[in-house]
Order: structure tokens, then C-alpha cells, then sequence
């Protein structure tokens, strides 16, 4: 993870797109800037970056269903449950699955364990737009490119 | 068994926190009930459930974007169940 950057995803283990499924790891680092605030003396990952992290390995499973022809943006956190605290370090699994797929829109259900330990889970809901410019849709192309190729090594 | 159109109510009423009663077929669901983008997202998940359907709101707000269409023509209530009730027959068919 590159929590400045929301680069949250580092591999997708499982992915299958026509069943709505992706299984993907994300290693908390050590050291962030965003620690500093959050918290100083008690750094955790802050609860949004979860909800992001969920969403993220919601839109690449969405990207891959699409075939990176329109993108899917968050459009609504319909619920999250932060169970218990992240902290620098730990490895985290962070699943997602197709909950309804919808004409323009999609909703999944995802959440984050840690060594068998529930953190975190959400429902998600997605517009699915054409992407604004071809740098957006480049820019998935590669980073989904990284983090798959990432599995095989 | 409910109606089409009881049920819609029922899935609007909730998601969007408007009293059942200030939603009847004539309204429009945009510029009557005062519904937006996001929140119709949510009834169209509700509906799509409900009834087992896939209402086609790409294809819908396309046409309205080309003005191939008005927002009448499909969201007001007594329309939008009509509507309903032809996905329904269609994957019945």
C-alpha cells in the first residue's frame, strides 16, 4: 500500500470476473506520512482507507467484468462496519464480490481480514461511466497490469 | 400481493424517506418527489431485486442526454411501473 498515493491494492491473488469475484492483498507499511496524524503515538490506518481499500478491489474485479471499457466510480457506501484496528505492518486480505450487476450501475459486498481476524466490511455501490480521457483508462490498464502480474511472481 | 406500483412506492418511501402518501401515480420522480441521481440508483437496486428484473437505465438516461426521450416519458410513476411490468412479462415470456 502507498497510502499517499491510494495505491491500496499490492496483489490480486483470485480473480473471476464472470462470477464477480477478486481476492486481493494489501501490506500495510511501516512507516506513512498519514500515520503522523493518524495517530501520533498510535498509528492506524484510518477507517476510510479501508472503505477505500474495499473499493478498490471492488473496481478492479468491476474493471475486469468490463474489460476496461467504462469505468466504475464510487457512488455510495451503503453500509461499513470497522471492526477492529489496522496497524502498520500487518498483511490484510480484502475480498470482494458482485452483489447486483445493474444497467449503469453495480453494487458488491466486500470486506478485510487480517489472519483469519475480521476488520472490516462494507456494501458498495458503483456508477458505471465511460472514462473521462484515455490517461485515466491507461493508468488502470497499468496499474491492474502491476498488481496481477504481482500474483504470478 | 402487492401491486406494481404499491411496491415501487414502498421501495421509494423507504430509500428515499418520503411519506407514502405524498407518492402517487402522477408524480414524477425527479421533479415531483425531488429525488436525485444517487437516490434513484438506490430504488433502481430495490427494484431490480424486488422483481427479479434489470431496468435498462443506461439505455434511459442516454436518450434523455440526446434528448431522444423526456424524463416524463419515463419517470413519472404510472410510466415507470408500466415499464416494470413489461421487464416482468418479458422475463416471464
Amino acid at each position: 500500500m502507498l497510502l499517499e498515493y491510494f495505491q491500496m491494492i499490492d496483489v490480486v491473488e483470485e480473480l473471476d470476473p464472470d462470477n464477480g469475484r477478486i481476492v486481493a492483498r494489501a501490506e500495510v507499511p511501516m512507516e506513512s506520512t498519514v500515520f503522523e496524524g493518524h495517530f501520533p503515538g498510535s498509528p492506524l490506518v484510518p477507517g476510510v482507507l479501508l472503505i477505500e481499500t474495499m473499493a478498490q478491489a471492488s473496481g478492479f474485479m468491476l474493471l475486469s467484468r468490463l474489460k476496461f471499457e467504462k469505468m466504475p466510480f464510487l457512488a455510495n457506501v451503503t453500509s461499513a462496519k470497522m471492526r477492529t484496528f489496522v496497524e502498520p505492518g500487518e498483511i490484510l486480505r480484502v475480498e470482494a464480490e458482485l452483489e447486483h450487476d445493474g444497467s449503469g450501475f453495480a453494487a458488491t459486498k466486500a470486506r478485510i481480514s487480517s489472519g483469519g481476524k475480521k476488520i472490516c466490511d462494507s456494501k458498495l455501490m458503483f456508477r458505471i461511466m465511460p472514462f473521462p480521457n484515455t490517461t485515466l483508462k491507461n493508468n488502470m490498464l497499468d496499474r491492474f497490469s502491476q498488481i496481477s502480474h504481482s500474483s504470478a511472481g | 400481493m402487492a401491486t406494481t406500483f404499491e411496491a415501487v412506492a414502498e421501495i421509494i418511501s423507504e430509500t428515499s424517506d418520503i411519506p407514502l402518501d405524498e407518492i402517487t401515480p402522477e408524480k414524477n420522480a425527479f421533479t415531483d418527489l425531488g429525488i436525485d441521481s444517487l437516490d434513484f440508483l438506490d430504488i433502481a437496486f430495490a427494484i431490480d431485486k424486488n422483481f427479479g428484473i434489470k431496468i435498462p437505465l443506461e439505455k434511459w438516461t442516454e436518450e434523455l442526454n440526446e434528448n431522444k426521450a423526456s424524463v416524463d416519458e419515463y419517470f413519472i410513476l404510472s410510466k415507470l411501473c408500466a415499464r416494470i411490468d413489461e421487464l416482468i412479462a418479458a422475463k416471464n415470456a
